[in-house]
């Protein structure tokens, strides 16, 4: 193909071939840098857009300063809280998800008789098609009113409580659990049916039950894998959005339980709307707060993968 | 005993946590149907909301959800399965094929409501495209590359090397080997994306609230139907949320209903494309 041209019509065929050829090349060059591309520019956009005010706010006062009042005549832009609320709100949903997730992935990888599987496979591949916007919907409709009862059963006579309608950090948290279980399972699920059949062999030829080699044998070794679905349903409980911006309530508190709280990606949703000028700009600042733990996540499941490819190589 | 009675009991919590699954879907199902169902009715599915006539209805943001889902796809189905087939066919194994393998893991990562902010300032705000629905499409477009990518690489790696090998030395060139051979053994992999992204499209929100806007008006025929690109227009999910927001619930839950339909529709879909076994690229 590298010859040089020698006849004339069938040279100019093989000239129009060849430009196609690169042609073809280039184009899907440029394709697959596309996602560089849209990696870096989200980046820069961020860091462009969320910097800012941590220059006219002072990085001190918006990231450890708990009060947020942004739209009053001395305004006050500290985002702790919300932060915070992110991070527990993360780790409760991770704390109820994960076990019940992982169990499940043990049902479908091990447990499960084939009719079974049938039925719990499609199900949480359903629960994971689901539009956020409908778990907020039954959070508000269900969960909110029983986190009420349970409100006023507890704080009755409460003079320092403020009462939620029991739109709280409980029932985001319980949203988010739910949320994450079909990642968790999925992959979880794949990490378990991955492993050797001698691994699990062995422990049964040497007495273990299979419970027993489910835990002390199967999951200790498929510890690369879970880690990994944790990760992930980390990811994906720190960014959501619709389904728990109106069931967490609507005021940036302390992380409790019972309180309404604001979550990083609550705060944009629900305040972008009418935003402007500083707070508009503070608003960019939490998303790249929010950013800055997505890409730490991804960092660290980068790192997870690398070395879960070279242990089972 | 104890060890036996021991396992008894986790093997109970195994299958409690498996049906809860199972319950939380069916509950989910049931509740949403039969609270939507009785708000689902012709005149809801067929008009806009207007206070002058008295209808509540969904027809704008069903119009805007086939305008998203089909600007979407015909933007990133493209580049997509173009970087699929470089990363595959044309790529090798080099360093930069690794960024562009870890771009494409992250874009997957990124939370919705960051696309959205991006897509704001930069489609929106940088690019005069202003609250519409080109905005909400090119900001989707970024959101669901990387499952196109990511399915369609899986679909050509499952093409044999021979059907490869055989097609080169019969003198294909190689586009003509790709287009004649590969994306054809590869195309139930890649509507298979194509589907999936449908869903996650139909199912977006966060994305879409500060990019497409929450116009509800259907477009106007003729030119109007071309103009509604650069309109302002809510999907289905936004309408849903919006609707939540004023508690209006009557709505919100027909709403929620037609999203169900649509996510089991997806889901049959994709069963019955994952479910017949490519015969194409077995040969």
């Amino acid at each position: 193909m590298g010859q040089k041209n020698m006849g004339n019509t069938y040279m100019s065929g093989r000239g129009r071939i060849r430009a196609v050829e690169t042609a073809a090349q280039i184009i899907f060059t440029v394709c697959a840098f596309f996602a560089v591309i849209a990696v870096a520019s989200i980046t820069l956009y961020m860091i462009a857009n969320g910097v800012p005010a941590f220059f006219k706010v002072g990085v001190r006062e918006i990231l450890f300063s708990s009060v947020w009042k942004p739209t009053a005549a001395e305004p006050s832009f500290g985002i702790l809280y919300i932060i915070l609320t992110s991070v527990v709100g993360t780790a409760m949903a991770i704390l109820i998800g994960v076990p019940i997730g992982l169990l499940t992935a043990v049902f479908l990888a091990e447990v499960a008789p084939r009719r079974l599987a049938a039925i719990v496979r499609p199900a949480v591949e359903l629960l994971a098609g689901i539009p956020s916007v409908i778990y907020g919907l039954l959070g508000i409709m269900l969960l909110n009113p029983i986190m009420y009862k349970w409100e006023q059963r507890l704080f009755r006579g409460s003079e320092t409580h403020q009462f939620t309608g029991g739109a709280n950090l409980l029932s985001a948290v319980l949203v988010l659990a739910i949320m994450i279980l079909p990642t968790v399972i999925n992959i979880s699920e794949s990490s378990l049916k991955a492993l050797p059949p001698q691994l699990k062999a062995s422990s049964l030829a040497l007495g273990a039950s299979h419970v027993q080699t489910i835990f002390q044998v199967m999951i200790p070794a498929a510890k690369p894998g879970i880690i990994t679905a944790i990760v992930l349903g980390v990811g994906r409980a720190v960014g959501e959005a619709m389904a728990i911006s109106l069931v967490s309530g609507s005021s940036v508190n302390f992380p409790l339980p019972f309180s309404s709280v604001r979550f990083l990606t609550t705060a944009i949703v629900s305040e972008m709307g009418y935003a402007s000028g500083l707070h508009r700009q503070v608003l960019f600042t939490i998303g790249l707060v929010l950013f800055a733990f997505i890409m730490i996540v991804n960092v660290l499941l980068n790192g997870i993968l690398k070395k879960g490819d070279t242990e089972y190589d | 005993m104890t060890r036996r009675s021991k396992d008894a009991l986790v093997l109970g919590l195994i299958y409690l946590a498996a049906f809860f699954s199972v319950v939380l879907l069916a509950g989910i199902m049931v509740y949403v149907f039969a609270k939507g169902f009785s708000s689902i009715s012709w005149s809801f599915l067929t008009t806009v909301t207007s206070a002058l006539k008295g209808t509540t209805g969904i027809a704008g943001n069903i119009v805007n959800t086939l305008y998203i889902v089909a600007l979407t796809l015909c933007i990133a189905t493209p580049i997509g399965i173009g970087s699929a087939i470089w990363l595959n066919e044309y790529a090798g194994k080099s360093k930069l094929v690794r960024l562009i393998e870890f771009t494409t893991e992250t874009l997957a990562g990124i939370p919705s409501i960051i696309f959205g902010l991006f897509g704001m300032v930069f489609f929106g705000t940088a690019l005069h495209c202003g609250y519409s629905i080109l905005t909400g499409a090119l900001t989707l477009t970024l959101m669901i590359l990387p499952l196109i990518t990511r399915n369609t690489q899986e679909a050509l790696r499952a093409v044999p090397d021979t059907y490869r090998t055989g097609a080169i030395g019969m003198g294909a060139t190689k586009w003509h080997m790709i287009r004649t051979i590969l994306i054809p053994s590869a195309m139930p992999g890649i509507i298979t994306g194509v589907i999936l992204a449908v869903g996650r499209i139909v199912g977006e929100s966060a994305a879409l609230l500060f990019t497409a806007g929450s116009g509800y008006l259907l477009p106007k025929p003729g030119m109007g139907l071309l103009r509604k690109i650069m309109e302002s227009g809510g999907t289905l999910t936004i309408q849903l949320y919006l609707s939540m927001s004023k508690a209006q619930y009557d709505v919100a839950f027909g709403i929620a209903a037609v999203l169900l339909c649509i996510v089991l529709l997806i889901n049959i879909l994709t069963r019955l494309l994952a479910g017949k076994p490519d015969v194409s690229s077995r040969g």
